[in-house]
């Protein structure tokens, strides 16, 4: 099955990485290339890491006329900072794989429709 | 608990088989939501039969019979299953209990605690929609569209049909326990002589673990929670007076406990701890169970013990519901002044708990604070949703 695993990134998360320093930045990236290397044969095309919520820009087309605002389309204190969407055999596998994701603290695993 | 003798005979043997044939129509359709359909139908169909008819000489072959003619009606237009149901003879190949497997699916963690219940008691033990509505006092429709929400969602997120992996078992087991536990527990607090109940929760919270037990003979936790359930029941007969007033464990007649099932429940008990080492959070509860069981009168209570075991428990449990319990315990060991003194600072937490109001008004009580206890009282009255429990509090009201 095919998932979308979002990474979500909170206030404290993202407080917490600024104050690292560059050896310790070094070491979160590390961590993070070498997640996608161990997982690498589960993971499909698509991988991206996102500019700041502060760089959305979000248009609403339920109204008269479509309305563009700044900023992401929900207001909150967890932001989607990334995705990516591998295949395996069922949730239980995409679970162990989050399990061990070393860096932002929350990851939504969301089925990809067929 | 006022059920006949006759539909609690018929639940048992629903219960007994309707899991079976879910566990053995999923394998075969490989669809969860298309075989759960069909047993909760057969069900349906056994419910309104055998009261009439009688229950046949085998009802596992009924229900089969049943789910398999319905199947080919149903699903006439989807050709896989067609063919597959077709195939099927009875008697299905004897195949080792699948249950496990289902129950895992039904508790499995990206389920709502709210769905993996009415899961379980839907597919593991055969309860109807309406039966489980009843249980929980919500409207059967709502608890209809928690079901078709939860099957679909093990669907399409592709929530796997099998048992865990090893290095997974303990944190799917707990989650399996989790639910097993809710459901005794609401079973057991909503329970009273008064209410006619369509379905005795607590049977099927003792029958899923005792079930569970032999599917995984070697979990200690397994057995715990079993023992739990065991001694609490054990004390039925003497929760309720004849008139359906609660009577709370200190003033129960003990002779009317059974003590046969007590002796039965503490050995299995002991005998699980000794070939396991440190008992975990069921096992705990169950010793502190024990204790209460085996005390001849509450003035004979081994606190200090229990106590210890509470310690144990908070230990590998930090839960506020935890300290107020271990309160009653550090009251009788270290004085009523000092249970106070923690119990105030769980206010934060349980101040919308009726029994920690209740509980703090017996220990203000103690060191002859009747005012504030009156207050306490009335506090935990206003919170209960429990009519025993308000019962009780009135009673104490009135009398204080």
């Amino acid at each position: 099955m095919k998932y979308v695993l979002m990474f979500v990134d909170t206030e404290e998360y993202a407080k917490e990485v600024e104050a690292m320093s560059p050896a310790e930045l070094e070491q979160v990236y590390d961590r993070v290339n070498q997640w996608f290397i161990d997982h690498a044969a589960k993971i499909r095309s698509t991988t991206s890491k996102l500019q700041g919520a502060a760089t959305a820009t979000t248009v609403r087309l339920d109204g008269p006329e479509p309305v563009t605002t700044d900023g992401p389309f929900m207001e909150g204190k967890e932001v989607i900072s990334g995705f990516t969407e591998i295949e395996v055999a069922d949730l239980d596998e995409a679970l162990r794989m989050v399990k061990t994701w070393p860096a932002c603290p929350i990851v939504e695993i969301r089925p990809v429709g067929p | 608990m006022t059920t006949s003798p006759a539909a609690d005979e018929l639940a048992r043997v629903v219960r007994d088989h309707a899991g079976q044939l879910a566990a053995s129509l999923v394998s075969l359709l490989g669809d969860f939501s298309a075989a759960e359909d069909l047993v909760q139908d057969a069900v349906e169909t056994a419910l309104r039969r055998w009261p009439v008819e009688g229950i046949p000489d085998r009802p596992d072959g009924w229900l089969f019979t049943v789910a398999r003619r319905r199947g080919l009606d149903v699903l006439r237009r989807q050709e896989n299953y067609r063919s597959k149901l077709a195939q099927l003879q009875w008697p299905i190949q004897p195949a080792p209990d699948d249950r496990l497997r289902l129950i895992f699916t039904c508790c499995h963690p990206a389920l709502a605690r709210e769905a993996q219940i009415a899961l379980t008691l839907r597919v593991v033990c055969g309860l109807t929609t309406a039966q489980i509505a009843a249980a929980f006092l919500v409207p059967e429709t709502t608890l209809a569209q928690r079901i078709t929400r939860a099957k679909r969602k093990i669907a399409q997120a592709g929530i796997p049909y099998r048992i865990p992996r090893a290095d997974e078992l303990p944190e799917r087991l707990g989650e399996v326990l989790t639910v097993i536990y809710l459901l005794f527990n609401e079973g057991y607090l909503s329970s009273s002589s008064d209410r006619v109940h369509s379905r005795d929760l607590v049977d099927d919270a003792e029958w899923l673990t005792s079930l569970l037990a032999g599917l995984q003979p070697n979990e200690p936790e397994i057995t715990g929670l079993l023992v739990l359930i065991r001694l609490h029941r054990s004390r039925a007969a003497a929760r309720f007076t004849p008139e359906g007033q609660l009577v709370l464990l200190q003033d129960q007649d003990r002779g009317t406990w059974d003590h046969e099932a007590i002796a039965a429940a503490t050995a299995l008990l002991t005998r699980t701890a000794r070939r396991h080492r440190s008992p975990g959070p069921y096992q705990l509860q169950a010793a502190i169970a024990a204790c209460h069981c085996e005390a001849a009168s509450w003035k004979d209570t081994d606190w200090q013990q229990i106590l210890v075991l509470y310690d144990m428990l908070l230990h590998l449990q930090p839960s506020s519901i935890t300290r107020l319990h271990r309160s009653v315990a550090v009251r009788y060991v270290k004085g009523a002044d000092v249970a106070l003194a923690e119990l105030d600072g769980l206010d934060g937490e349980l101040s919308s708990y009726p029994l920690y109001h209740a509980t703090r008004a017996e220990m203000l009580r103690a060191v002859g604070d009747y005012k504030t206890a009156t207050e306490a009282d009335r506090r935990a009255l206003e919170l209960t949703a429990n009519p025993a429990q308000a019962e009780v509090l009135r009673e104490r009201l009135a009398t204080h």
